[in-house]
């Protein structure tokens, strides 16, 4: 193998899963350190610089960083259980306990002179707000538009109050409109065309994916009063038009909206209220903790169940019927639902839900404006830039690639963002600005570390919940109560500081062989180098995961080179301090993905936005 | 030193052997030698012997005198029994312990000041005896703890950390063990557990006075140009006489050669060593003649590295005098205490 080029950012970048799998790049260790150091004010602008909205996402998030977590990996036949950080909730900490004044010292000022430059957002969800909140403090007029009177878009609409409390929703959008945004409430965009025709600079189409799918089965019609569409049911209940529903609710679909329908309508009256789904429980969309919630309600889960016919008696709904099917696999490892044959099975409800799935409606868009539309009705839209087929015109978020989550949208934000800052200051769009990078070695004295390196043997702690009985009671109490400071601070002990990376320097190296004596998880070999399969096999232990790097260096005085499986690695630092001669050191490695502003550009825009300003 | 303990998390595919152990639970206290010492090498060699051959840690005795090396049994399997003791009286010790419960595995550690200076007599005797235990030496040629004296086993010439050259002649281990009467005599390097393993599990099995020397870099005060012990030049000048492939049985044997490139040595417990020669004059069974080569290739300046002798049907001190089968401990108050009639039986026997 070559050895591996650290001063590629991408490298080290890999080796901490959770920041490199956050869509944001969120830098995840560092803010858990601040966590653990207390810090709760500078743990919250860490995560602000990224994700835009902390709080709202340590309740919310899909959190991609978790089953990417080494942790969960390190623990495999060490742990009962191998689990993650929990490094979702521990932002919630940051957010829970941070300083409110202190916080408001260290976000952006609005800017203090305007550039002249406007930008309309349609959508006030978290695509159009990141995308405010990059371009606003630059000196850009950014006027956000939404047909809802309060800005948040589905983050207020859709998720219920039970998961994420409305006044924490007021906070963080508060945060990104007192940045001198301009937000125009109850304003439906009726047309593109008469939106381009005011004048925008850029136009952010951030309008989310705001039609759910329905179901046409026998008797759809004839029990509509009682058949609702998941995500517009509960934006009803968001708002406080629906405060019942029926005793037996059944709700249709396998994924997140499905979980917070049945969850939402235990608090509205729904006693009897079960989840049915075509799939199998595994397959379902939902993310595994959000099934494990609605459990945790008494709400089941039936699985395996095709729908069939709404059954109506007197133009009343009276229960459903399904077909019992099973999965079977083709050849290639698609899956075909096939009908067992059994008889057809009724389940008696007053209410449907069905949350089976949302689709993109863009009937404001005229066809003939300049944006071109794929076979499924999607505009077609840049993967990088984000620009559509026109050149003021872009999309984020769910309007962008169909239904994602918030942590999407926020990423797709700065990079659209992004491509507005260098489309005013006339650079090319293709050419993305290189992440930040910053490389600092950890070491204070011979076994000093400006981190933690003691790697905590706690399995993961467990969030408190309210008394189920007093949740279930109202729409409005919060379920999750969050850690408190101590149980925090052992939950940020278990993160093992992937982003302190161990640093080899070959010249140095006496191949004394004292690092790979003590490494705990075997990840260190020196061996006569080879071709990748073949040194994954014959390393000190078997480097299986081909998802995980190994990190390459020649140049050793025996001519061997030194070979190390970075999947389990601990980031204890014990290689360093056992290393005589400091051919090892653990240094920190701070990536920060480039957001708009004067570092996303080249020097030819700066010169031309000085020109500009000129003249 | 390091103030951390090892975190006892392993490697997710690390195996159990057959006595239900991971090669983790071999290991001891963290070690407190410099970083980068080569008799952190040897211990970790030791774990991983142990590991390989089965052994429950209940059944070994580690026992070691004074000095870095002898610290060493603290930092390797920490389940097992262990005594450390006066400077270079490890021998004495050892032996009244295996004559006392002969069903324990005698694990010697010992350095090269403990063995070569203070302990010289008791090496030897140790030695001549025959008694059935594995020593290690673990030989840097310099005193460490008192900052980097030459010892006995420094080559003429070698120079110090200052520069100044070594004027007295060396004590080589090898050869005096040789000379002494050990059954078992190998030479290897902390730099190459390959190579030091084998030799370890081998000498564990051997049921007789095993000796190995290793030569272990002291980081802090042998490791400079000019050295005969720093980890460049032993790496520059190993001559390995042999390759050692081990297996506790015949059955379990999993390598094979072509005919001619190695000869298999059956031990007396059934284990087979099986030996490629690496030196075509070399034979490890030959007493004179391994004493022969290793002076001639010693004054060659080479260090010669492998199994570089073993009886495979040797002796041991309970044969030599003939003991009682069975350990003193499980002996009862009529076997000690025969009465006045064997007493009188044993006296007539003497008139």
């Amino acid at each position: 193998m070559k050895p591996t080029d650290v001063r590629d950012p991408e490298y080290f970048h890999k080796v901490v899963d959770c920041q490199y799998a956050c869509p944001a790049h969120t830098p995840v260790p560092e803010y858990i350190r601040l966590i653990a150091a207390g810090r709760y004010t500078e743990a919250y602008k860490v995560n602000w610089d990224s994700n835009v909205f902390p709080g709202i996402l340590g309740r919310t998030c899909d959190r991609p960083c978790e089953p990417a977590c080494r942790r969960g990996r390190v623990e495999e036949e060490n742990q009962d259980k191998p689990e993650p950080v929990a490094i979702c909730r521990l932002k919630r900490v940051a957010a829970d306990h941070k300083d409110a004044a202190a916080i408001r010292a260290l976000l952006p000022a609005p800017a203090a002179e305007k550039n002249g430059r406007r930008i309309a957002c349609v959508g006030a969800g978290p695509s159009s707000l990141t995308v405010a909140r990059d371009l606003a403090p630059l000196g850009y007029s950014v006027t956000v538009f939404d047909r809802d009177p309060k800005a948040g878009g589905f983050i207020r609409s859709q998720i219920p109050r039970f998961r994420l409390p409305e006044s924490v929703i007021d906070e963080e959008v508060g945060y990104v409109i007192d940045l001198g945004v301009e937000f125009r409430g109850g304003t439906e965009i009726g047309s593109l065309r008469d939106l381009l025709a005011q004048d925008f600079d850029a136009v952010f189409v951030g309008s989310g994916a705001p039609r759910g799918r329905d179901l046409d089965l026998p008797g759809r019609r004839e029990a509509a009063a009682n058949i609702h569409l998941g995500i517009d049911w509960l934006s009803s209940v968001s708002f406080g038009h629906t405060t019942k529903i029926g005793r037996r609710v059944i709700v249709l679909g396998g994924g997140n909206t499905a979980m917070d329908c049945c969850r939402t309508s235990r608090r509205l009256g729904g006693e009897d209220v079960k989840v049915i789904v075509r799939s199998g429980f595994e397959e379902m969309k939902a993310s595994p903790w959000e099934k494990e919630d609605a459990q945790h309600e008494g709400i089941p889960i039936l699985n395996y169940l095709v729908p069939k016919t709404f059954e109506h008696r007197d133009g009343r709904l009276v229960g459903m019927t399904f077909e019992a099917v099973r999965a079977e696999y083709d050849a290639r490892g698609r899956r075909r639902l096939v009908p067992t044959g059994e008889p057809d099975r009724f389940f008696e409800c007053d209410d449907v839900l069905v949350a089976v799935g949302q689709e993109n409606a863009f009937p404001w868009i005229e066809r003939d404006c300049g944006i071109d539309f794929d076979e499924h009705g999607m505009p077609v839209v840049d993967k990088v830039t984000f620009r559509s087929t026109h050149p003021k015109v872009f999309f984020g978020g769910d309007a962008a690639f169909g239904p994602k989550n918030i942590i999407w949208a926020v990423a797709h934000g700065h990079d659209a963002a992004v491509s507005i800052d260098r489309l005013l200051q006339g650079e090319p769009l293709e050419e993305r600005p290189p992440p930040g990078v910053s490389m600092m070695s950890q070491k204070m004295g011979i076994h000093e570390w400006s981190y933690d390196n003691a790697v905590a043997p706690e399995a993961r702690f467990k969030v408190p919940w309210a008394d189920a009985q007093k949740a279930l009671a109202s729409i409005r109490i919060e379920v999750e109560l969050g850690f408190d400071a101590a149980t925090a601070f052992k939950e940020a002990q278990r993160c093992l500081n992937c982003d302190v990376q161990t640093v080899f320097t070959p010249k140095a190296c006496i191949e004394c062989d004292a690092c790979v004596d003590i490494c705990p998880m075997d990840c260190i070999t020196f061996t006569p180098n080879g071709e990748e399969a073949d040194l994954r096999q014959r390393l000190t232990a078997p480097a299986l995961n081909l998802a995980q790097a190994l990190y390459v260096q020649d140049g050793l005085k025996t001519g061997r080179a030194m070979v190390k499986d970075e999947d389990v690695c601990l980031h204890c630092g014990l290689c360093a301090e056992r290393c005589p001669t400091g051919a090892w050191d653990m240094q920190k490695f701070l990536y920060t993905k480039t957001h708009a502003g004067p570092a996303c550009r080249g020097r030819d825009g700066a010169r031309k936005e000085s020109e500009r300003r000129a003249a | 030193m390091t103030y951390l303990a090892k975190p006892k998390l392993h490697h997710p595919s690390l195996e159990r052997n057959r006595v239900g152990y991971l090669r983790r639970d071999y290991e001891g206290k963290i070690s407190t030698l410099c970083a980068g010492c080569g008799h952190d090498s040897i211990s970790a060699a030791i774990i991983q012997a142990c590991w390989e051959l089965d052994i429950e840690p209940h059944r070994v005795a580690k026992l070691s005198g004074i000095g870095c090396s002898s610290k060493t049994p603290d930092y390797f399997l920490g389940n097992s029994h262990g005594f450390n003791t006066v400077h270079g009286r490890m021998p004495s010790v050892l032996t009244g312990a295996n004559l006392a419960n002969g069903d324990l595995l005698y694990l010697g550690v010992s350095g090269d000041g403990d063995s070569a200076s203070i302990g010289l007599g008791q090496f030897a005797h140790v030695m001549r005896r025959g008694v059935n235990m594995t020593y290690i030496v673990e030989n840097n040629g310099v005193y460490g703890l008192t900052k980097g004296q030459f010892s006995a086993t420094a080559d003429q010439g070698s120079k110090s950390k200052r520069g100044v050259a070594n004027t007295d002649s060396p004590i080589d281990m090898v050869s005096l063990a040789l000379q002494l009467g050990a059954t078992f005599v190998g030479r290897s390097f902390s730099g190459d557990k390959a190579q030091l393993v084998p030799l370890i599990k081998a000498a564990m099995a051997h049921q007789g006075a095993a000796f190995i020397d290793v030569v272990s870099p002291c980081v802090a005060f042998n490791n400079h140009a000019g050295s005969t012990r720093s980890y460049d030049f032993v790496r520059e000048h190993n001559e390995a006489v042999n390759r050692l492939d081990f297996w506790p049985s015949r059955e379990a044997i999993t390598a094979d050669y072509p005919a001619g490139e190695a000869i298999d040595i059956t031990q007396h417990d059934g284990s087979v060593m099986r030996l490629r020669k690496l030196d075509a004059d070399y034979d490890a069974t030959d007493r004179v003649r391994a004493m022969n080569l290793i002076q001639m290739r010693a004054a060659q300046g080479e260090v010669v590295t492998g199994l570089l002798y073993v009886d495979p049907d040797p002796e041991d001190l309970h044969r030599h005098l003939n003991t009682v089968e069975a350990s003193l401990f499980t002996l009862g108050a009529a076997e000690l205490s025969p009465g006045a009639a064997t007493l009188a039986s044993i006296n007539a026997s003497l008139r």
